[in-house]
C-alpha cells in the first residue's frame, strides 16, 4: 500500500542534499507537518552522510507506508560498505554527532519513531527508519 | 553554490542558501576567515534563515567557523535558525556552544552595534 516512492543514489555530498529534499517533498505529500518533514529530512541527511563517509556509495529509498490506522514514511539507507563492527556502541549516545567521529545514529533514532539496523562486516549496512503521521 | 558574503562596515554578513552541500560549507569556512583577515572585520553574522536542515556536519562547520573567527579576535553571530530546525537540532543532540545567536539579521546587527558601539 505504498503512497509514493523515491530512490536516490548516494555517491557524493551533493546527493545528500538531493536525498533530503526529495524526502521532504514526499513527507509533505504524505501530509506530515512541516516540523515533522524537517525531522525526516534531517534524519535522511544524517543517514546519507554516513553512506558518503563510510561506504562512499549506496542508496536512500523513501516511501509512504500505511498500517490499519496510520500513514507513515519509511526511509531505508543501504550500502555495501565496511559494515559496523559494534552496533551497540554505534547506537550509544556520546559516541556520535557532536564530535568528529560517530555515526549520529542515536540522533536519527530520536528523530524517528521506529529504527532498525542490520550490518555485516565487509558486507554493508541497512538502516530502516519509520515515522508515523500524528 | 556560493554563499554571498556582504561587507557592512566592520561586520561581514554571510547568507546561507537552502541547499548547501558539504563542499559549499567547507568553501564558505575558508572564504569567511580570509575575508575577516582581509577587511579586518570585527564580527561576522551568519544568516541561516533559508536553511531547512541543519545536520551534524552543518552544525560542526558553524562551530568551527565561529572558533576560527574568534581566534582571529572577531566574533560570530548565527542568526535565523528556524524553530523547526532548532527542534531537530535538539533531537539530534547538536549544540552551538559558545556561539552567539540572535533571532534574525536585525537583532544580530543590534547586538553587535551595542557590543562595539564604543569603537564604531
Amino acid at each position: 500500500m505504498s503512497v509514493g516512492e523515491t530512490r536516490v543514489e548516494i555517491n557524493s555530498d551533493q546527493d545528500i542534499v538531493i536525498a533530503r529534499q526529495k524526502g521532504r517533498v514526499l513527507a509533505s505529500e504524505l501530509g506530515f507537518s512541516s516540523g515533522d518533514a524537517t525531522l525526516i529530512a534531517t534524519a535522511i541527511s544524517e543517514l546519507a552522510r554516513n553512506i558518503v563517509s563510510y561506504a562512499h556509495k549506496g542508496e536512500i529509498k523513501v516511501k509512504g507506508i500505511q498500517n490499519s490506522t496510520r500513514v507513515g514514511i519509511l526511509v531505508v539507507a543501504s550500502d555495501d560498505g565496511p559494515g559496523i563492527a559494534d552496533i551497540r556502541q554505534a547506537l550509544r549516545d556520546g559516541f556520535s554527532t557532536s564530535g568528529s567521529l560517530g555515526l549520529g545514529l542515536p540522533g536519527v533514532r530520536r528523530l524517528m519513531d521506529e529504527f532498525e539496523i542490520t550490518s555485516q562486516l565487509g558486507r554493508g549496512t541497512i538502516v530502516a527508519v519509520k515515522k508515523w503521521r500524528q | 553554490m556560493e554563499v554571498p558574503i556582504l561587507k557592512q562596515g566592520a561586520f561581514l554578513i554571510a547568507t546561507f542558501q537552502a541547499a548547501l552541500s558539504d563542499a559549499d560549507l567547507n568553501h564558505l569556512r575558508m572564504g569567511l576567515v580570509q575575508q575577516v583577515v582581509k577587511f579586518r572585520s570585527r564580527a561576522v553574522i551568519v544568516d541561516v534563515t533559508a536553511m531547512d536542515v541543519m545536520d551534524s556536519f552543518a552544525s560542526r562547520t558553524l562551530r568551527e567557523i565561529a572558533h576560527m573567527i574568534r581566534l582571529r579576535g572577531a566574533e560570530t553571530v548565527i542568526v535565523g535558525i528556524q524553530p523547526e530546525v532548532a527542534f531537530a537540532m535538539v533531537q539530534l543532540g547538536l549544540t552551538l556552544e559558545g556561539v552567539a545567536t540572535a533571532l534574525d539579521l536585525e537583532e544580530g546587527l543590534a547586538y553587535l552595534n551595542e557590543k562595539f558601539k564604543i569603537s564604531n
